[in-house]
């Protein structure tokens, strides 16, 4: 048995973990499996219990990397789903293409992008990443393996489905051609909410990325306060001359190691205060036109692995909502309290999104979603939370399960529509419930 | 499961009419915990409060003396309320010493309660618990069974024999993600002491139970209620026997 947890690091719980090298060895394993089930796992970057199964079997998909193939013709890349972004970015740059969304870590795989539905800061134009994919081969509970397309419900039970449809081992999805790596950016520095708000409605358009960081700190007539940073692929013109040799260059530095045991207490309001500060400060009043690489625009904390530690031994939870347009007022409840409340939460990320997708338990809807990390141990921190969930339902909105851990199951059904839906095709799928996790237990799903 | 907050989702409850039990399982349930089950002879227990804060809460029957049903109590808990997230042997009887020295029979059934009752209650729980790879086991010992007194030996006996069994069933239970509780509590003041002077240092049940909830977010193993008769006990254990005897209580 090995113990697991998400990246938020809480609610330990062994499993029997196989590493999976070809897909007859998934099915054998899923075979194998007892009354307590199986679940995929691929680099454990969701922050709860996803890909977890406390007693079961837990199927680490990462040596799924038997193929992957581009075609220029089309743009589209066939993945197994161990591949990470990662590694689909390092293959595809130098060829001139991208991978259609990215979350803030290019460290996922390719079936944990499928399961989670994962957006990035072009989901106000593009999407999630279930959009761009025309086909999925799913090994499901019997063994055998299916190949899906949008136009099959099990299809869209499985994008956003997080893993409990069966395995999936392969996506075929449509990639965007790029000139060079490197991206143009646009930096400016809002006074409060308001401006915030105002100026992400009226210009984000323009932009094809798009993101806030909120200083959760300030308070008073600064609340809200944020820095915004919007751009695109810059073109080989934008460059400057230097750059122009080797446009499509791709080496992310190698990365700085967080130590493997940090004190608890070590990120507080003073020591957040102060980054926060600094990065608020540091962000010019408004900068156009700078030239960045895609590691440091879409990857920040990608730079320092195992950033995690950084919260101590009893982790954080990471709590993220959307709410419908219309529903500003409840964001503005929520930063005013997180605010008032001095929580310390080291990035908290504002982002439109646009339209979702069929995907059943898919998270995104157009709306304004906002994501925080929150050391757990704060005082009063799952009441506080117990009060935003009913503001958020109230509103329409609800939260993702890749960064959930810690939502009551009553919370689910009553802000996923789709929920039983979902389960209906699920259970045709899965009907001797082969697939479990301890989100899903958690939650009932 | 429990969450990473730390709140639970299911309860069971063995001795379903406890005092002490129903305000842990109160507080449980304020926290989050939405399906209860709670376990007593003839299958009766006060539900209406808990369903008052949204809990979906079964009844089983239960009877401590019958060890051989309670393998399937368990089963039937966990078929109900699915994984067991905390389970909380609750039962016990207070019997007097006078009574049980007058009567041997009784007082071997009694034992048979607070000792017997719990070792196999508790076995069928950690095996279910040990299956899930997560869980805890709440056993509500006592401070009579950490120095037994000539006044109660009996009940003390039987919470001594307990409080060693739940520590081996703890050891045997470490890695396997499920975890047991010791709790001992002092004298309690409630329905199982009614009518008895409070000892020195007494508490309410609402401070045990609050003390057993801080105990389950913690990860405490042991929980002494109030916290400062654990390094009174630490001396009591070593008082001289006859010191220990001639104590009035
Ligand atoms: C720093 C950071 C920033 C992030 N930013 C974003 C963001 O901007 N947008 C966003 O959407 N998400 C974001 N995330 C969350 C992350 O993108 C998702 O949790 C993603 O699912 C993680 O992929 P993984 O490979 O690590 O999967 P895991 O975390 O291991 O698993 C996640 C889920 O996918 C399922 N799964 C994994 N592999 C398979 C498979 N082969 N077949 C079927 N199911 C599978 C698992 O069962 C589980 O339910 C971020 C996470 C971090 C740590
Ligand atoms: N109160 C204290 O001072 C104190 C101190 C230390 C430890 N404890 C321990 O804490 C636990 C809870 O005590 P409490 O204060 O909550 O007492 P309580 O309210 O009297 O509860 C004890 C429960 O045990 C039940 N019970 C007795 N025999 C049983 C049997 N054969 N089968 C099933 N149930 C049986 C009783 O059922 P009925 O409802 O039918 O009577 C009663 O509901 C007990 O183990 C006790 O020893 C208590």
């Amino acid at each position: 048995m090995t113990l697991l947890t998400g990246w938020g690091r809480t609610a330990p719980t062994p499993a029997r973990l196989s590493r999976p090298r070809s897909v007859e060895e998934a099915a054998a394993l899923l075979r194998a499996a007892t009354g307590r089930g199986a679940v995929a796992r691929g680099l454990g970057r969701s922050y709860g219990d996803a890909a977890q199964n406390s007693g079961g079997v837990v199927l680490d998909c990462t040596a799924l990397t038997s193929s992957w193939a581009h075609d220029p013709a089309t743009g589209l890349v066939t993945a197994s789903a161990g591949m990470s972004l990662h590694d689909l970015m390092t293959e595809l740059l130098p060829r001139g293409w991208f991978v259609p969304v990215t979350p803030g870590t290019r460290h996922v795989t390719v079936g944990g992008a499928v399961a989670a539905d994962v957006h990035g800061k072009n989901h106000h134009v593009d999407s999630s990443f279930g959009a761009h994919v025309r086909s999925l081969t799913l090994l499901t509970a019997d063994g055998t393996l299916r190949a899906l397309t949008p136009d099959d419900e099990l299809f869209w039970a499985t994008v956003g489905g997080m893993g409990l449809t069966g395995v999936v081992v392969e996506a075929t999805f449509a990639c965007v051609p790029v000139e060079t790596s490197r991206m143009w950016v646009d930096v400016e520095r809002t006074r409060d909410l308001d401006e915030t708000l105002e100026v992400m409605t009226a210009t984000d358009d323009r932009y094809r990325y798009t993101v806030a960081w909120i200083d959760l700190l300030a308070r008073g007539g600064r609340m809200g306060r944020s820095v915004l940073t919007r751009g695109d692929h810059a073109r080989r013109d934008e460059l400057p001359v230097r750059m122009r040799r080797d446009p499509l260059a791709f080496a992310p530095r190698p990365r700085l190691a967080a130590p493997p045991w940090v004190p608890g207490g070590l990120l507080n309001r003073a020591t957040v205060g102060a980054f926060n500060a600094t990065w608020y400060g540091k962000a010019p009043a408004a900068r156009r036109g700078l030239v960045q690489g895609i590691a440091p625009f879409f990857h920040p904390l990608d730079g320092v692995a195992h950033w995690n530690r950084m919260y101590g031994s009893r982790g954080f939870v990471q709590y993220q909502f959307v709410v419908p347009f219309g529903a500003e007022e409840t964001l503005r409840r929520v930063v005013e309290r997180l605010s008032n409340a001095g929580v310390v939460s080291f990035l908290t990320v504002l982002k439109r999104f646009g339209r979702g997708t069929p995907g059943m338990l898919s998270f995104p809807m157009p709306g304004w979603t906002l994501a925080l990390d929150i050391p757990v141990g704060q005082r009063g921190l799952a009441e506080m939370l117990t009060v935003f969930d009913e503001w958020v339902a109230a509103a329409g909105g609800r939260l993702y399960l890749a960064k959930d851990s810690r939502m009551p199951a009553s919370m689910m059904a009553g802000t996923y529509p789709r929920l039983d839906e979902w389960r209906a095709i699920r259970d045709r799928a899965d009907p001797e419930g082969v697939f479990r996790s301890d989100l899903a237990r958690r939650l009932c799903l | 499961m429990k969450n990473a907050l730390g709140s639970v989702d299911t309860v069971l409850l063995l001795g379903g009419r406890s005092e002490i039990g129903l305000a842990i399982v109160e507080r449980l349930v304020r926290a989050g915990a939405r399906r209860v089950m709670l376990a007593a002879r003839g299958g009766t227990a006060p539900v209406d409060r808990l369903r008052k804060l949204g809990a979906e809460v079964h009844l089983a029957d239960f009877d401590a003396a019958r060890p051989e049903t309670h393998a399937a109590l368990i089963e039937d808990a966990a078929t109900r309320l699915g994984d067991l997230d905390v389970v909380i042997p609750a039962f016990g009887v207070l019997g007097r010493q006078a009574v049980y020295d007058a009567d041997p029979v009784a007082a071997a059934r009694d034992v048979a309660v607070n000792f017997g009752g719990h070792v196999s209650i508790g076995l069928a729980a950690a095996r279910r618990l040990r299956e899930q790879g997560h869980g805890t086991l709440v056993v509500l010992s006592s401070v009579a069974g950490v120095r037994v007194r000539k006044a109660n030996f009996v009940y003390g006996s039987a919470k001594a024999g307990l409080d060693g069994f739940a520590q081996g069933l703890a050891d045997s239970l470490h890695g396997s993600g499920a975890r047991v509780v010791v709790v001992r509590p002092g004298f309690v003041i409630g329905r199982m002491t009614e009518g008895m002077s409070p000892a020195p240092m007494s508490v309410t049940v609402d401070t045990v139970a609050d003390a057993v909830i801080d105990g389950l977010r913690s990860g405490r193993r042991t929980v002494w209620v109030p916290a400062r008769l654990r390094p009174v006990f630490a001396v009591m254990r070593v008082l001289p026997q006859a010191v220990w005897r001639r104590l009035p209580r």
